[in-house]
């Protein structure tokens, strides 16, 4: 059976199309972007390196004397065992000096080990589970966790009149987290949740769980749903019930009303109160810089969002790294470099807390208005210096 | 299947380009030292293709949820090593008995009625399963995945590497045992009784083949191989993500399946190579775009290698020979 | 519990009908021709962005986009099925998969590029948004919209395949090509032209759902289970078994959904492995 000869010869020339080994060059340091540009989470990886593009407009793509190289690898959605393929060839293979990029979890989970394994610099420029940066040593996060964002709604609803609300969150990891994180803090500021449901992650309608919330009268509805259609789909049905008419409010952590959908989703956002770390129309020299070098990088009329701040405050950390190390890489100086770091982000000040490598940064409470024709979050209230909640509790 | 109406079997002696070939995956070892985890994915998916190849290839169930399994697997080695038991081999062993253990559950409905029942009702089990470990986060992790797996080192020698070495010929190891394993069962009468079932399941049991006893038996057996599949990843990745259970991953193995050719159970294996490396490949030279080319090979494959890679160098072979059988 | 009750029937039919829009498409195509056409999404799609487009570039209104989306993924339909699919008509179900899949995976790809991979501003227009109390229910008006142009498509479906010569000839194309043609009747035009009816239809399907679905270009893939399941339990090729599937799995997922959010998302499948079992060729076929 010749047949199998053939086979052979195929499985060969298939394996002899992956590339060659490439040397690490001298004057280059190397950043491995492993995150999501296809699929449906297509949108992280972009923002992701769309927030990148704007930083390294601004600042050139040279940083002491060495050459920054972007090497992007798609782990095409949550695959953490492709995400932990790719980093592990970025490492033994590209050589990179640091990974950065993870738009999901569970990719950021599966590589932590990695890290510690291989000792390599890891850069979290999304991924918001609490739990990330207690994996390894080398892991600090410039995004945000969901604890973080979502306990200043908790306490504003709670200073601002609203005494009943009625939380749909998805039915996954983070919106049980999202769910506890908010019953915890509003309870505690004397607040009642009046019902809870929690809905299934494909799930096409949300007029049964609207109608449930519509039905127990509440001051307000806390909603967690992960950005994109969920978030559009749910927001339509709120408003076709008319609960917003019924004067019951929509509160809730940034998510649902992403710069990135929010022309999307139109009219029916107006008024939605959300705390989150940024806003495109936080109003300050720092964002209108960024706002203005991402537009030049990635076209007119895009619109960064929280991702892609993180992705900009990532790689501006890069940057600082490779100054005060004077080019000369090193992981384990790299993240003393890193503990206690602080920037002026487009977002507002960061610091790197030291001892959890989590990112402590200031938390707004945003309205949706109409702003110079678009639909913005319009900032109204802050809390500064805001840690990861999910660390510091006991 | 229609082109595997035509299938012949492996030869009871092994062919030299059998051989060959499992030299050959041997070989890459040393040859390209720098993509043995990407080798090691490629064989512990086709060990995966090959289980689907035992039921949709010889037995002619169609599936679309044979995920289930593969996902079960992984979620008991994840567990046996994150809770101390971090020995793989005796891991593979509880996942292949809870695989076969789940398939066998749900054969009773998987094996019923025609091509898209069974493709439905195989699907909507799977979306199920999803959906359970999904709410059973405390167990599972949900959808942040199951992290911190203490995997202990292969035969207590061998530990788990940054180059995948270890994982390479740990799944290679695993796959040509259960091939061997397979070769025999397609070559028994049980094996021959599955094709009789295949091609004309009605005339059947007028043989005195108990037509749903058989079913149910490969299905079960596809389930255990499924488990052991799905125990490799976990615990080379020593990560259980929830997308081990995921819709894609039932649809993407039988686009792998269909694109070596079902019913050779080489056709598994050079599919999954074939799709895995052509992604790898694409998605590295254009991460945003891949999936048009990618899309484009699938359908380019259907006009040009009918039957799959297998299927269609197997009648070219009898062009050649001047036997144009078909 | 029971005041809730009117309301919670009138959200399943509607979602109901949703399901029924989104699918009937492929009812034609994998029906009537036995055709497995997975990529029936990415026509859908097609009519969504189309529908999109004319809206938000073109200033089209929303009614006037829907017979365009019709008949530009029709025509996308026609295209393909000349240079494509008229090939594939008499290869095995596998054979069709793999093609319709890698076709979907190109356009998945192809609306990255063209319209970004950002989800795309539906706004209806003023008089279908919010709702209308009848006998004491809110009823959304886009969602009675939905219903009734439900009726209607049955109404002209079950019209043209019963009662036109088309209708004629498309039945007895399928239950015997061979004698069909023998009987004089272009096989080959009959089916061109029942699949661009099965695409056009997917795209106004699309152009429909894309308000409550939300539009990018993954679509095809996300909802392909969704399509599947209500043309399987419906028993393929049927109108009323396809009508009759989407209102049960409606009705069923949406109460489900009210009543015991805990196992919501159970809800669907597990009746479609219940109705399966129950009538393995689909819901038509079983009730014979």
């Amino acid at each position: 059976m010749s047949n199998m000869k053939t086979i052979a010869a195929v499985a060969c020339a298939g394996a002899a199309l992956l590339p060659a080994a490439s040397a690490r060059a001298e004057g280059t340091i190397k950043v491995g972007l492993v995150a999501e540009f296809s699929g449906p989470f297509a949108g992280y990886g972009k923002q992701i390196q769309n927030g990148i593009k704007a930083y390294m407009k601004q600042h050139g793509d040279t940083v002491a004397g060495k050459k920054v190289e972007l090497v992007l690898k798609d782990t095409t959605g949550p695959s953490p065992e492709i995400a932990k393929r790719l980093a592990q060839d970025l490492i033994t293979h590209d050589k990179v000096d640091f990974i950065a990029g993870f738009g999901l979890t569970p990719n950021a989970l599966a590589v932590a080990p990695l890290a510690t394994q291989a000792k390599t610099p890891m850069i979290i420029m999304n991924a918001a589970s609490s739990i990330i940066t207690t994996k390894s040593p080398y892991v600090a996060r410039f995004s945000m966790t969901l604890p973080q964002v979502t306990e200043p709604i908790a306490l504003w609803s709670a200073k601002n009149g609203i005494k009943k609300v009625f939380t749909i969150v998805s039915d996954y990891a983070p919106g049980i987290d999202a769910e506890n994180a908010f019953l915890k803090s509003f309870s505690a500021q004397g607040g009642q949740v009046v019902g809870s449901v929690r809905v299934p992650l494909r799930n096409p309608d949300f007029a049964p769980f609207v109608q449930r919330a519509k039905d127990a009268k509440p001051d307000a509805v806390f909603i967690f749903v992960p950005a994109g259609e969920q978030g559009i789909a749910f927001v339509k049905a709120f408003t076709e019930r008319g609960l917003q008419k019924a004067g019951i409010k929509l509160i809730g952590p940034g998510d649902v009303v992403d710069d990135d959908v929010l022309e999307a989703m139109g009219e029916p956002t107006l008024g939605i109160i959300t705390t989150h770390h940024y806003s495109a129309a936080h109003d300050s020299p720092e964002n209108a810089a960024f706002r203005k070098a991402y537009a030049e990088a990635n076209g007119e009329g895009t619109r960064p969002n929280f991702m892609a701040v993180a992705g900009y405050d990532g790689i501006a950390a890069i940057y600082e790294v490779a100054k005060k190390l004077e080019g000369k890489m090193d992981a384990d100086r790299a993240m003393e470099v890193i503990k206690g770091m602080k920037l002026t982000s487009p977002r507002g000040p960061i610091q790197i807390d030291p001892e959890t490598r989590d990112i402590v940064q200031t938390v707004y409470v945003r309205r949706v208005e109409r702003v110079k024709g678009g639909l913005y979050n319009v900032e109204f209230d802050k809390f500064p210096d805001v840690k990861d909640p999910g660390k510091t509790a006991p | 299947m229609s082109a595997a109406a035509a299938v012949r079997l492996p030869d009871r002696r092994w062919h030299p380009a059998e051989i060959a070939f499992w030299l050959g995956l041997l070989a890459v070892v040393f040859v390209f030292p720098g993509h043995l985890v990407l080798g090691s994915q490629v064989l512990i998916t086709g060990l995966f293709a090959l289980s689907l190849d035992l039921i949709l290839g010889y037995a002619g169930i169609v599936s679309l949820g044979h995920a289930a399994m593969f996902g079960a697997g992984a979620y008991t080695a994840g567990l046996l090593a994150r809770h101390g038991w971090g020995e793989p081999l005796s891991g593979l062993v509880a996942a292949a008995a809870v695989g076969a253990a789940i398939a066998w559950g749900t054969s009773f409905i998987a094996v019923r009625g025609g091509d898209l029942t069974r493709l439905m009702v195989t699907l909507g089990i799977g979306l199920m399963l999803y959906e359970a470990a999904n709410q059973a986060a405390r167990v599972t992790g949900g959808v942040d995945g199951l992290s911190d797996m203490a995997v202990r080192d292969l035969l207590g020698v061998f530990p788990f590497d940054l180059r995948g070495r270890t994982a390479y010929v740990y799944s290679l190891a695993v796959l040509f045992a259960v091939f061997l394993a397979c070769r025999r069962i397609v070559r028994s009468p049980f094996g021959l009784s599955l094709r009789g079932i295949r091609d004309g399941a009605r005339r059947m049991p007028a043989l005195g083949s108990p037509v749903r006893h058989r079913l149910i038996a490969i299905y079960t057996v596809a389930g255990a191989i499924a488990g052991i599949a799905g125990a490799l990843l976990a615990q080379t990745t020593q990560f259980v993500g929830l997308e081990v259970l995921g819709f894609s991953r039932s649809a993407d193995l039988l686009i792998m399946l269909v694109l070596g050719g079902a019913g050779w159970l080489y056709g598994g294996l050079i599919g999954a190579a074939l799709f895995m490396i052509a992604q790898n490949q694409l998605s590295s030279v254009n991460p945003v775009y891949w999936q048009f080319w990618l899309g484009l090979l699938l359908v380019a494959m259907v006009f040009v290698a009918r039957g799959g890679v297998v299927g269609a160098m197997a009648s070219a072979r009898e062009r050649l020979l001047g036997r144009a059988a078909r | 519990m029971f005041t809730s009750l009117p309301g919670v029937l009138f959200d399943g039919v509607a979602y109901g009908s949703l399901l029924f829009l989104m699918s009937i498409g492929l009812s034609v195509t994998m029906g009537l021709m036995r055709f497995i056409n997975l990529a029936h999404g990415a026509f859908a799609m097609l009519g969504g962005y189309v529908c999109v487009v004319g809206m938000t570039r073109l200033g089209v209104p929303f009614l006037a986009t829907l017979p365009i989306a019709f008949a530009a993924a029709g025509l996308a339909g026609a295209v393909l099925e000349r240079i494509l699919y008229r090939r594939l008509y008499r290869r095995g179900p596998l054979d069709q998969v793999l093609f319709s899949l890698g076709l979907t995976l190109m356009s998945v790809a192809g609306a990255t590029y063209v319209w970004g991979s950002g989800q795309q501003p539906v706004h209806l227009p003023r008089f279908l948004l919010g709702q209308v109390r009848l006998l004491g229910v809110d009823l959304g008006v886009y969602r009675l919209f939905l219903v009734a142009l439900v009726a209607a498509i049955t109404a002209a479906l079950v019209l043209l395949v019963r009662k036109t010569r088309f209708g004629a000839r498309i039945r007895a194309s399928v239950d015997d090509p061979q004698a069909s043609a023998g009987l004089g009747i272009n096989v080959t035009r009959v089916f061109s032209v029942t699949f661009t009816l099965g695409s056009g239809l997917a795209g106004l399907g699309g152009a429909l759902a894309i308000d409550v679905l939300g539009l990018d270009p993954t679509f095809p893939l996300k909802y392909l289970v969704y399509f599947l399941l209500v043309v399987v339990v419906g028993g393929a090729g049927s109108i009323a078994g396809t009508l009759a599937a989407s209102l049960l799995l409606g009705l069923f997922d949406v109460s489900g959904k009210y009543y015991v959010p805990a196992v919501g998302a159970f809800v669907i499948y597990g009746l479609m492995v219940v109705l399966l079992l129950l009538f393995p060729g689909g819901l038509r076929r079983g009730a014979r």
